[in-house]
């Protein structure tokens, strides 16, 4: 496989056609644009179907037919059209359909969104967030993996970053474990046999009169248990004797992460953990660390949002403390100034030497 | 006086042949109100679909509303949509499945209230699916509320003296939005009052259906039904107060046939 120079939002839609994804429709929006302009551009060689819809309410309808046929299929948006989304999102997700969503958000402010269901009803998406485009591509694949093997959406939890920067990239297909047959999905050939298919939401099947949603709802709570227990992920550095850990997410990360590893060359005992799923969060990392530190720092670019996960985690194990905040380009896309490694050195610094008691200031 | 189609041979009386339940209606009560239509309209299209011979390749979205108390019963596979999305959801069905034959069923305060963008950008975008509207004028399930069919002066729960045109403005009619579009080839509206009326509804849905198979574009028919519990009148009155009172204003016929528009109640 050669190595190609490609932006994120290509890379993502390659990866996809990769995976199997044979269905796609979206509205164009700010920083997602450009996967709706590859996936137009590349689904008809691969004999699949992209349609430019009307609007955001319509491409999750589609995309949900779609999937109810047994397809591989994604939709996507930014943060606001995925608040249009979110109704649908709600019934696909209790109807066990296997939904993959690319949400190229405007910025770290779409955290809650993602994690917390979004919609109503109980539900949760797995959300992979890709630190870059290598991490992405990898992702795009588990997404589609993990959204059959569960019969659950999986959102791609992206950014301005993510979408629009290049990098030289390898695109290698990734072997997973083989899948049980769909045979839930719709064809029509049980029809008239009695065991015809119902793909809904509140547990309703054929020839009865009734419907059964606690029972139906219970056992998705369930699934979510064992969603917790097999496919949490995160990526931790120098935690084994870290007075202090900084956490953070997505492309963000890639900047603390370079921060925390200078730091590490000076001799500064600092950790560092980012969340790979946002959900499931990786809380067992942090309450592991929780002990040894003085302090875990949150730096992410919104109000304080993952910071309630952390403390939600350590349970007053270890001082949890905001480094990060509203950060933004005059766009409003998420690209702002506190996105610098200089000026996170400086915050890093500051906050490390304050909680470890000084002793080791630059 | 329109000749009627039936496969019916000659010798057996109609009553006899309609007493049969189609393969594709599972034997269950179902929580219709005695004097609805809707059941009516559902059965027919039942027996349209065995009729022509796709009973085995049909796949269906429905919508929400009282007839989702019946769709359990229907043997067909099926996606249950959200109110007014049924559209969006037969297209990526369809897409995906071309071979395959493709229907929606809303009721008016599905497609016409909540989802009237994704019918008509379907209908626009020229989906190969058949989109089946079911037409009581309220909403029946929540005990018949105001719709965007509701006719002038009709009452309901929330407009107790009647539909005031100034108050409440004034009710869409699906075949006059539906029939101008590009993409659309098939437009119809029926009821069920009366069998010479189910008679000819049948003959909507069968051209409609076969409108999709032959990969004509878009296919629509809208099915007039009656709701006594929601139009608080008693049961037997229904089919006379649909025929007096909405049928005048919702016209019943072929509106377009073959992407070319017809004369209104041919």
């Amino acid at each position: 496989m050669t190595r190609r120079f490609v932006e994120g939002s290509e890379a993502i839609v390659d990866a996809a056609i990769l995976a199997g994804c044979r269905f796609f429709a979206g509205y164009p929006m700010t920083p997602f644009t450009e996967v709706l302009d590859h996936m137009a551009s590349k689904m008809p060689a691969a004999g699949g179907v992209c349609i430019n819809a009307e609007s955001e309410l319509e491409a999750v309808g589609m995309t949900w037919g779609a999937l109810a046929t047994g397809a591989r299929a994604a939709t996507g948006s930014v943060g606001q059209g995925l608040s249009l989304m979110q109704e649908s999102f709600s019934e696909i997700t209790r109807a066990e359909l296997p939904l993959v969503v690319f949400n190229m958000a405007r910025g770290q402010s779409d955290y809650y969104q993602s994690t917390r269901g979004g919609g109503h009803g109980d539900y949760f998406h797995i959300v992979l967030c890709p630190i870059d485009i290598h991490e992405a591509i990898e992702h795009v694949q588990l997404a589609f993996h993990l959204a059959d093997r569960w019969r659950n959406p999986v959102q791609i939890y992206g950014d301005y970053l993510l979408a629009h920067t290049a990098e030289a990239v390898e695109l290698e297909p990734i072997a997973h474990d083989a899948l049980p047959a769909k045979d839930w999905a719709l064809d029509g050939s049980l029809n008239g046999t009695g065991r015809s298919r119902n793909v809904n939401s509140i547990g309703m099947s054929k020839g009865a009169k009734g419907i059964a949603p606690e029972q139906f709802w219970k056992r998705l709570q369930a699934k979510y248990e064992r969603i917790r227990e097999q496919e949490t992920r995160y990526e931790a550095e120098f935690l084994a004797d870290a007075d202090y850990v900084v956490t953070a997410f997505g492309t963000t990360a890639k900047f603390v992460r370079h921060v925390v590893r200078d730091m590490r060359d000076d001799g500064r005992r600092i950790g560092y953990v980012r969340p790979v799923t946002l959900w499931p969060f990786p809380a067992q990392i942090y309450r592991d660390c929780a002990g040894a530190a003085r302090e875990i720092g949150v730096f992410e670019l919104n109000g304080g949002q993952m910071i309630d996960d952390v403390r939600l985690s350590v349970l007053g194990g270890a001082p949890i403390v905001s480094l990060g905040g509203i950060s933004s380009d005059e766009s409003g896309f998420g690209v702002g100034p506190l996105l610098n490694t200089e000026v996170i050195r400086t915050i890093l610094e500051e906050n490390y030497a304050r909680a470890t008691g000084g002793g080791s200031a630059p | 006086m329109t000749l009627i189609e039936t496969k019916r041979p000659p010798d057996v009386p109609a009553k006899e042949w309609r007493a049969q339940r189609p393969a594709l209606l599972l034997d269950g009560d179902h929580d219709l109100c005695p004097g609805c239509g809707e059941p009516i309209a559902l059965r027919s299209l039942l027996e349209v679909i065995e009729e022509i011979g796709w009973a085995d390749r049909t796949l269906a979205a429905v919508g929400i509303g009282c007839y989702t108390a019946l769709t359990a019963l229907l043997d067909i596979d099926m996606v249950q949509a959200l109110h007014g999305r049924a559209p969006s959801l037969a297209t990526g069905m369809k897409r995906m499945r071309p071979d395959r034959l493709v229907f929606t069923l809303q009721g008016d305060g599905d497609m016409v209230n909540e989802g009237l963008q994704e019918v008509l950008h379907s209908a626009a975008r020229g989906e190969a699916i058949t989109c089946i509207l079911l037409n009581n004028g309220v909403f029946g399930e929540t005990g018949g509320h105001m719709t965007a069919t509701t006719v002038l002066g009709q009452r309901t729960k929330n407009t107790l003296e009647g539909r005031d045109a100034k108050y409440h403005g004034h009710p869409i009619s699906m075949t006059d939005l539906l029939t101008p579009l590009g993409g659309v080839s098939y437009v119809a509206r029926g009821t069920v009052t009366t069998a010479r009326d189910v008679e000819r509804t049948r003959r909507y849905l069968r051209r409609a259906l076969e409108t999709q198979i032959a990969g004509n574009g878009f296919s629509f028919v809208e099915i007039l039904t009656m709701c006594p519990t929601g139009w608080f009148i008693p049961v037997a009155e229904g089919p006379g107060y649909l025929n007096e009172t909405i049928a005048p204003v919702f016209r019943t016929g072929e509106f377009k046939v073959a992407g070319k528009p017809v004369e209104a109640g041919s």
